[in-house]
């Protein structure tokens, strides 16, 4: 294989793996600090797509459609939080389970209500689309190398406000011991709707980004969700370090099994096996590098302290 | 006569009587229909058996599902059509994927647990959609139905009473389980794991034990949906398939023996009227914005499940 497709290949790998840190950001503090399992933040992801779609289509600017499917994800996740999860925080994991699973069939349908069950095309904005010279002599789509620098962007975002801010600490502290936090006086009510809105945001700004790359349809988070289940399992619960490393390990190790199995097997073995062997074991690699990890390191690659 | 004994027999003879009964009405669909609905609820039973009794809140049981369904499909794509051997490598296969999901997921617990389940048997599914040969996405036609001797699954009432008996089986077979000094050592396990192993055992290969066993009835469960449905597809392990047998058990009431059937009752007799029987059009092509809410609803409010209704009548 040659060294651009490679290199090529390790930037979608980088992309996917941003994206997934995005969504793995936001799930991974909710469930470090309140020790809450949310599956309907794949529905934000969601969300966040068809929201900033419709409100591009809607203001006729890209950027405003940014700007306002950002906001209004953060207020949706809120309102959620508010509504039905708050309750749920002192139930066990098991009816946690279940009730977002409820939340994911309700906002499933409602989109599809609104938006109809079909795909819809999202386009990158003008200024974003075309391609990038890269210096190994092939090009890159601009618009998934702005996916990366946004990605990275808000993981250095996150890094300085976690790690050195005041906000940061109490998070930090929730996620050691939250009932210390709770007795030394913070609002841990609000600490946690705040926390809550912004991995909504995340996940909003993770789905709004992928609109162009993939389709935007019903159920479309559910599946990014599982992914980030396993990013989030390899990288440690509760940890943003362990959330980035296991998101770039995550899309890199699936985008080049995709890419390059099949080719590689075929040397191995009969070409007509690579066929059906590369596809099978590509889709099953994550998955398989799930089970190492935790063979080995249980509590993932970072766990957060006491979590 | 104790009223539990009294609601049994009334119960089997309902479903003994059903049948015959919706032939006469003129209403085939339900025989169907209940049909499907046993065949979750073996489902259910197995998975109380760790969900309930042991506290291991497996969010992958359509795995197991998935794998027997797939067993006596590509067995019947070869050509092979005895229906033991159907059951047996059904059962075999899905011990076995169980027996490696169990060997890692086990060792951790909480939220490490439900994520771990959930993701394999996303695995699983997407390995399913990569079989090619098999249908890949879109699943393929069962050549024919498991074939047994004397019975006939093909004929709508006998597959119904195979269906009721190997219910029956599977709830016989757990409440043994469960009263077994196995089944002890499970339910101590989940309701003091320090103490458990204070004790001098340790829960780890009692509860892979019983993963293994409700994977193998998982699997059972399979068998019998593929050939329900004559149809082979990697739907059987979407994730929500899982979400739903979860559901039914804490519907009908965890680690009690009839909860996971009456679970299944009440969830897929709710889930029909919604998407077919419901008056409203809105609400039939809608159902799952109604479905949603009522499961929230029902873990916020209903947290003893239907048994929950029953044990406090009879207190």
């Amino acid at each position: 294989m040659n060294f651009a497709l490679l290199f090529e290949q390790l930037l979608n790998g980088l992309q996917f793996g941003v994206t997934l840190f995005l969504m793995a950001a936001g799930l991974t503090l909710v469930l470090g600090i309140m020790n809450f399992v949310n599956l309907a933040h794949g529905s934000l992801f969601m969300v966040g797509a068809y929201l900033a779609l419709a409100a591009a289509q809607w203001t006729g600017s890209y950027v405003a459609g940014v700007v306002l499917g950002l906001v209004l994800t953060l207020v949706v996740g809120m309102l959620v939080e508010v509504i039905a999860l708050r309750t749920l925080y002192d139930r066990d994991h098991l009816d946690q389970v279940l009730a977002t699973f409820g939340l994911i069939l309700f906002f499933n349908e409602l989109v599809a209500i609104l938006w109809g069950r079909a795909a819809l095309f999202a386009s990158a904005p003008a200024f974003l689309s075309g391609h990038i010279d890269l210096f190994t002599g092939s090009t890159y789509p601009k618009y998934r190398m702005a996916i990366i620098v946004v990605g990275l962007i808000v993981a250095v975002l996150l890094w300085y406000v976690v790690t050195r801010t005041r906000l940061g600490m109490l998070i930090r502290a929730g996620a050691t011991n939250r009932t210390m936090v709770s007795a030394l006086g913070v609002n841990i009510r609000l600490l946690y709707t705040v926390v809550f809105g912004v991995g909504a945001a995340l996940a909003g700004l993770a789905g709004l980004l992928s609109g162009p790359i993939y389709n935007v349809q019903p159920g479309m988070g559910e599946l990014v969700l599982i992914q980030v289940f396993v990013v989030i399992v390899i990288g440690g619960i509760g940890s943003i370090r362990g959330a980035l490393v296991g998101a770039v390990i995550v899309g890199v190790v699936d985008t080049l099994g995709r890419a390059f199995l099949k080719p590689l097997l075929g040397t191995l073995i009969s070409p007509p096996a690579a066929e059906s062997a590369g596809p099978a074991l590509a889709s099953m690699l994550i998955y398989l590098l799930m089970a190492a990890v935790l063979f080995f390191r249980p509590q993932g690659l970072f766990p957060a302290r006491g979590g | 006569m104790n009223s539990r004994l009294i609601g049994w027999i009334l119960g089997i003879v309902i479903l003994l009587a059903l049948p015959p009964l919706m032939v006469a009405l003129g209403q085939p669909y339900y025989v169907d229909l209940v049909r499907r609905i046993m065949i979750l609820a073996i489902a259910a039973i197995s998975l109380n058996l760790i969900l309930g009794y042991g506290g291991l809140v497996s969010f992958g049981h359509a795995a197991y599902i998935g794998i027997g369904a797939y067993a006596v499909g590509i067995l019947g794509f070869y050509g092979f059509f005895n229906g033991w051997l159907h059951l047996l490598v059904a059962i075999a296969a899905s011990a076995l994927v169980a027996l490696a999901i169990g060997a890692v997921s086990i060792r951790t617990s909480g939220i490490y647990f439900i994520m771990i389940t959930l993701a394999f048997t996303q695995m699983l599914y997407y390995l399913g959609i990569s079989l090619e040969e098999y249908g890949g996405d879109d699943g393929m036609r069962l050549k024919t139905r498991s074939e047994f001797p004397l019975l006939d699954l093909n004929d709508p009432l006998t597959f119904y009473y195979v269906v009721l008996a190997l219910m029956l089986l599977s709830i016989y077979l757990v409440s043994r389980i469960v009263n077994s000094r196995f089944g002890m050592a499970i339910r101590a396990a989940k309701s003091n794991e320090a103490r458990a192993l204070a004790i001098g055992f340790s829960p780890y290969p009692y509860r892979l034990a019983a993963f293994v066993i409700a994977g193998a009835m998982g699997g059972l469960a399979g068998a019998l949906l593929v050939n329900h449905t004559n149809y082979l597809t990697p739907d059987f392990m979407h994730w929500t398939r899982s979400g739903e047998i979860m559901f039914m058990v804490i519907l009908g009431g965890m680690a009690t023996a009839a909860g996971p059937v009456a679970g299944a009752f009440a969830f897929l007799l709710v889930e029909d009227f919604l998407s077919a029987g419901a008056p409203l059009r809105f609400v039939r092509e809608h159902w799952q914005l109604f479905l949603g809410p009522l499961l929230i609803l029902s873990v916020l409010f209903f947290r003893r499940g239907l048994a929950g209704i029953l044990a406090k009548r009879d207190e």
